[in-house]
């Protein structure tokens, strides 16, 4: 399996660059062209939502990434660097979050998958309707509501993205913050060692 | 690729077209815009998106924001996209039933609520 793993510092301005070794990756991968935006978007809200996680808690730690061709997928791993009590409270409801996104997925194209995105969509309309209806008040859902906060929350925006998007979404607690893993097929054709360099 | 802004008013409506990349790093900017825009007393915004060529959850919730600001002051925030890998950021998160998606800025010109 050969991989490519970056780490940079928690910045949004470094966001960027991860999205850019992502499509490159993938495509190198031979991950379908159509699916190349898909990746990019999901990279990016994951390297996202950990940076905005270390500014809080840990901006010093590095951000790290983990590009890697598994036989027939490729595979991302975004590792957030957080002190562990915070990212046990952080990994349990990211994974709560998926769980009710992967209970709920939606057969209709178009149609927001899960309740994260319905969750979204319903607290922007109540923020912008003044703030009465509070979807957060319903168990089970996202803590979307907060009416204080100028925008809805962006983290819980992310995690509704995110499993609205990717198909293959596992969030793991590590002893040492939180590892975010992501697959998409491949054809793994264009892998350095997939054939000879001179053709016979 | 960074973030491009432009205003132009029309009638009683406040015109920005954006262009480039709307993330982490460039939506401060896009966010500081419209709560200008707003400040000095302009409530019926469009936000032409068809030169955005990247859109994430950070942007869509400065849009989410720039919304509530207009609306309470009665105003209003259409977006005018047809570019169908942004139209489906807004699909996934259900946003397509809180902003009014149009074609052509004419078009979010001329909408009345």
């Amino acid at each position: 399996m050969e991989s490519v793993e970056i780490e940079f510092t928690a910045l949004p301005a470094h966001v960027r660059t991860a999205r850019l070794v992502a499509s490159a990756v993938a495509r190198q991968c031979g991950v379908d062209e159509a699916v190349l935006d898909e990746v990019r978007l999901a990279v990016g809200e994951a390297c996202s939502r950990a940076v905005e996680l270390h500014a809080r808690e840990a901006p010093d730690r590095p951000v790290m990434v983990i590009f890697a061709d598994a036989p027939g997928r490729f595979t991302v791993a975004i590792r957030d660097r957080l002190p562990v009590a915070s990212a046990q409270a952080v990994a349990a409801s990211a994974a709560a979050a998926t769980a009710r996104g992967d209970a709920r997925l939606s057969d209709q194209p178009g149609e927001p998958k899960g309740a994260s995105g319905q969750a979204v969509a319903a607290s922007a309309a109540a923020v912008t309707a003044g703030g009465d209806a509070r979807p957060s008040d319903q168990p089970g859902e996202p803590n979307l509501g907060r009416s204080s906060a100028e925008e809805p929350d962006e983290t819980e925006i992310r995690l509704a993205v995110l499993t609205g998007l990717v198909d293959d979404l596992e969030i793991e607690p590590l002893e040492t913050g939180t590892e975010i893993r992501m697959s998409w097929p491949a054809s793994g054709r264009l892998r350095t060692g997939a054939r000879p360099l001179i053709p016979r | 690729m960074d973030l491009t802004l432009s205003t132009r008013t029309q009638g009683d409506r406040t015109i920005v077209e954006v262009g480039g990349e709307i993330d982490v790093y460039t939506a401060p900017k896009l966010r500081e815009r419209l709560v200008d825009l707003v400040t000095a007393g302009n409530y019926h915004l469009i936000v032409d998106m068809e030169g955005v060529e990247f859109l994430d959850s950070t942007g869509l919730g400065v849009l989410v924001g720039g919304l509530k600001r207009v609306r309470a002051h009665d105003g209003s925030l259409r977006l005018v996209c047809t570019q169908e890998r942004i139209l489906k950021i807004f699909r996934i998160t259900g946003l397509t039933k809180v902003f009014p998606i149009h074609s052509t800025v004419e078009e979010a010109v001329e909408a009345v609520d």
